[in-house]
């Protein structure tokens, strides 16, 4: 096995976990490292094709590279948002959940 | 080749950037002028964007690098075509909201209008950074930033539930962003560029396009939230201020919608099978369906607003499976596509007009209960003109958009012999005038004493509304405009025979369905009210399952798997 299948597969597992969790997971913030691990995966992946596709003399396709660090500050800002928004959440509701309040009291006439 | 004028489209997706920081800078009432001023420089370099796109379609490449070293930005007819949508839009909500986000008096600054200033521009930018962008990856950056700058728009006012609404859209929307980013690298992987022009003569149809165009196109609807997908959208949406969920509903979903456009069209047109294109335009007819009739069912004007969002996006969908040439095989630009687009851009202005009714009415009785808003006209005719115009425009009546959308449509359609779809465009019409009649009919109605209104709607807002709907209304006249390339004789006499019996069956349609499916009825009670509204209670229970976390994830995988099994399928091996 060449490291840029072991890579390759490795890239699969993380983004099957990182999905699974995303799913799964009811707590946002366990949804958040979901999609980070995910987003490691894709990375990752990312870095395997680079590798596999790399010109003599190179360790990597440069213009992958490049596209990873733009989507690692893309996955960065993400999150910041995301747990801004959950820190938010808790500091007025008190509780941190995605799942909607129970509707308010059905009157069928109304 | 960078052409003359490129560099309109470097400063179409700059400008809004570099008023949002400097707006951020200078902080306080500022920004509202700043916003102002970019408008208004925006809107200009918008017609003149479309005015050189006329001529010939527009490249600017970044430093002078060309693909796939460098990145090139383009517009093309279908880009310069929603620049100006996009500009006009802005343009109304930036009047309209005025009054909604001025900072108060007594202070230097104020959160919300800030935030709402700046997150506009943002909106904007990234929006024209989507329509001109060359390549996959930096659409990728636009659509992010586009979704960066949309969920903070639907928790300005901080409260519990809305900030939920912001997570729940954020979350979602970042799953859909990984498949396309997933479907980005795979795709780098096969070909070693992710410039469009270069995949488009590259790309065969294979094991690793259809996983590609599956991944991208999935992921992308989770964002554009076309059902059964559309998770977040209700509560962002409803929750959000009145002139911040025009944008999301106007705007921001536009955003997604056109990158798929620009991959079934652009990138892949032959690697597009005939069932895939019919999976894509049969989610479209169950969203119009469903969207319409839950639409129906709620008691809020806010949330019937953003269900009949969903039941639009849905009609944005239609004109896939009418793009797909049989003989060749492939998605064609015509007719259909020209169709699709003056779909969205006759849904963009008229449910900006509509959620800026909506939050009129809001403002105005401090409540939004669709049962009680008795009187309203009567009180605001303007506000209630505007949320009709803006009705009638949606529901295709003439000269609307969506008129001229429609017999787009219809003839595609009858050409390429699909019946089925000429059913959808032409039922789907009547579903939309059921719940524009069922808000009609209840504010239209009369009370013994005048309404006392919480407190006083402004003029500009109002009329900012109004012009807003009457530009989707009047959007047909684009027909007659020569350089808009449409067929001839596609408007005709509104009062012939042939015309105007559809118009009728559509309105007693609607009538129909608003009479058996609201929640109070509108003319009385019998058996057929009985069965429908046990059917609407059944639709509203489907609504509450797929609104679910697992459940609308789960439908996120089915659907990327049946996409690609319908790629792999429809193609020869």
């Amino acid at each position: 096995m060449n490291d840029t299948l072991l890579y390759g597969l490795t890239a699969c597992a993380l983004i099957g976990l990182g999905v699974f969790g995303l799913i799964a997971n009811p707590a946002p913030l366990r949804k958040i490292l979901a999609f980070n691990i995910a987003g490691s995966g894709v990375f990752l992946l990312a870095g395997a094709v680079a590798r596999r596709g790399a010109a003599a003399g190179f360790g990597g396709d440069p213009v992958l590279q490049a596209l990873l660090i733009t989507g690692i500050v893309v996955a960065f800002s993400a999150t910041a948002l995301a747990v801004a928004l959950v820190l938010r959440l808790n500091a007025v509701t008190g509780d941190v959940t995605l799942a909607e309040p129970p509707a308010e009291p059905t009157d069928d006439n109304d | 080749m960078t052409t003359p004028s490129g560099w309109l489209l470097v400063a179409a997706v700059l400008l809004p950037f570099i008023g949002m920081m400097v707006g951020l800078v200078a902080g306080g009432r500022h920004a509202a002028r700043v916003a102002a001023l970019v408008i208004v420089a925006g809107l200009a370099i918008a017609f003149a964007t479309a005015r050189t796109v006329l001529d010939a379609s527009q490249v600017y490449l970044l430093g002078g690098w060309a693909p796939p070293l460098g990145v090139a930005l383009r517009a093309d007819g279908l880009a310069a075509a929603m620049m100006v949508v996009v500009a006009a839009v802005i343009a109304g909500i930036g009047l309209y909201a005025r009054r909604d986000f001025a900072t108060p008096p007594g202070v230097t600054e104020a959160r919300a209008p800030l935030a709402f200033w700046l997150l506009l521009l943002a909106v904007w930018g990234s929006l024209n950074l989507v329509f001109v962008s060359g390549d996959l990856f930096t659409l990728y950056v636009g659509l992010e930033l586009l979704t960066f700058a949309g969920v903070p728009l639907v928790c300005l006012d901080g409260r519990g539930e809305t900030l939920r609404a912001a997570l729940r859209y954020l979350l979602f929307a970042l799953l859909g962003s990984l498949l396309y980013l997933l479907g980005a690298v795979l795709i780098y992987g096969a070909y070693a560029t992710l410039d469009i022009e270069m995949l488009a003569h590259l790309v065969q149809p294979g094991i690793v396009t259809w996983t590609v165009l599956a991944l991208m196109t999935v992921g992308l609807l989770a964002k554009t939230a076309l059902f059964p997908l559309h998770i977040w959208l209700p509560p962002a949406h409803a929750g959000a201020p009145a002139a911040a969920s025009a944008v999301l509903s106007a705007l921001v979903v536009k955003g997604s919608w056109f990158l798929v456009v620009r991959l079934w069209f652009d990138v892949m047109p032959a690697v597009v099978t005939f069932d895939a294109a019919q999976l894509l335009g049969g989610l479209g007819a169950a969203a119009i369906v469903f969207g319409s009739i839950v639409a129906l069912r709620q008691k809020r004007l806010k949330l019937l607003v953003a269900y009949s969002t969903i039941a639009q996006i849905g009609y944005l969908f239609l004109m896939f499976p009418l793009a797909f040439d049989i003989a060749t095989g492939a998605m064609l630009h015509g007719d259909a596509l020209t169709g699709g687009l003056l779909q969205a851009a006759s849904h963009a202005t008229a449910k900006a007009g509509m959620f800026m009714a909506a939050g009129l009415i809001y403002a105005a009785l401090g409540h939004d209960r669709i049962a009680d808003l008795g009187g309203v006209a009567r009180a605001l005719p303007v506000t209630v003109l505007a949320f009709a115009v803006a009705g009638l425009a949606l529901m295709g009546l003439v000269p609307s958009g969506a008129y001229l959308a429609k017999k787009l449509l219809l003839g595609a359609a009858a050409s390429s012999e699909q019946w089925w779809w000429t059913a959808v465009l032409q039922g789907g019409a009547a579903f939309t005038a059921g719940y524009v009649v069922l808000v009609l009919t209840r504010a239209l109605r009369s009370l013994p004493a005048p309404l006392q209104l919480a407190t006083k709607v402004s003029r500009l807002s109002e009329f900012s509304a109004l012009g807003l709907a009457l530009l989707s209304l009047l959007l047909g006249v684009a027909a007659v405009v020569p350089a808009a390339g449409l067929p001839a004789g596609l408007i005709s006499n509104p009062l012939a025979p042939k015309e105007l019996l559809p118009t009728l069956l559509v309105v007693a349609g609607g009538f129909a369905l608003a009479a058996t499916l609201a929640r109070r009825p509108l003319f009385g009670d019998g058996p057929w009210r009985r069965l429908m509204t046990a059917a609407g209670t059944g639709f509203e229970n489907a609504d509450a399952l797929l609104r679910r976390w697992p459940t609308a994830s789960l439908a996120l995988i089915i659907l990327a798997a049946a996409f690609g099994w319908l790629l792999h399928t429809g193609n020869p091996a």
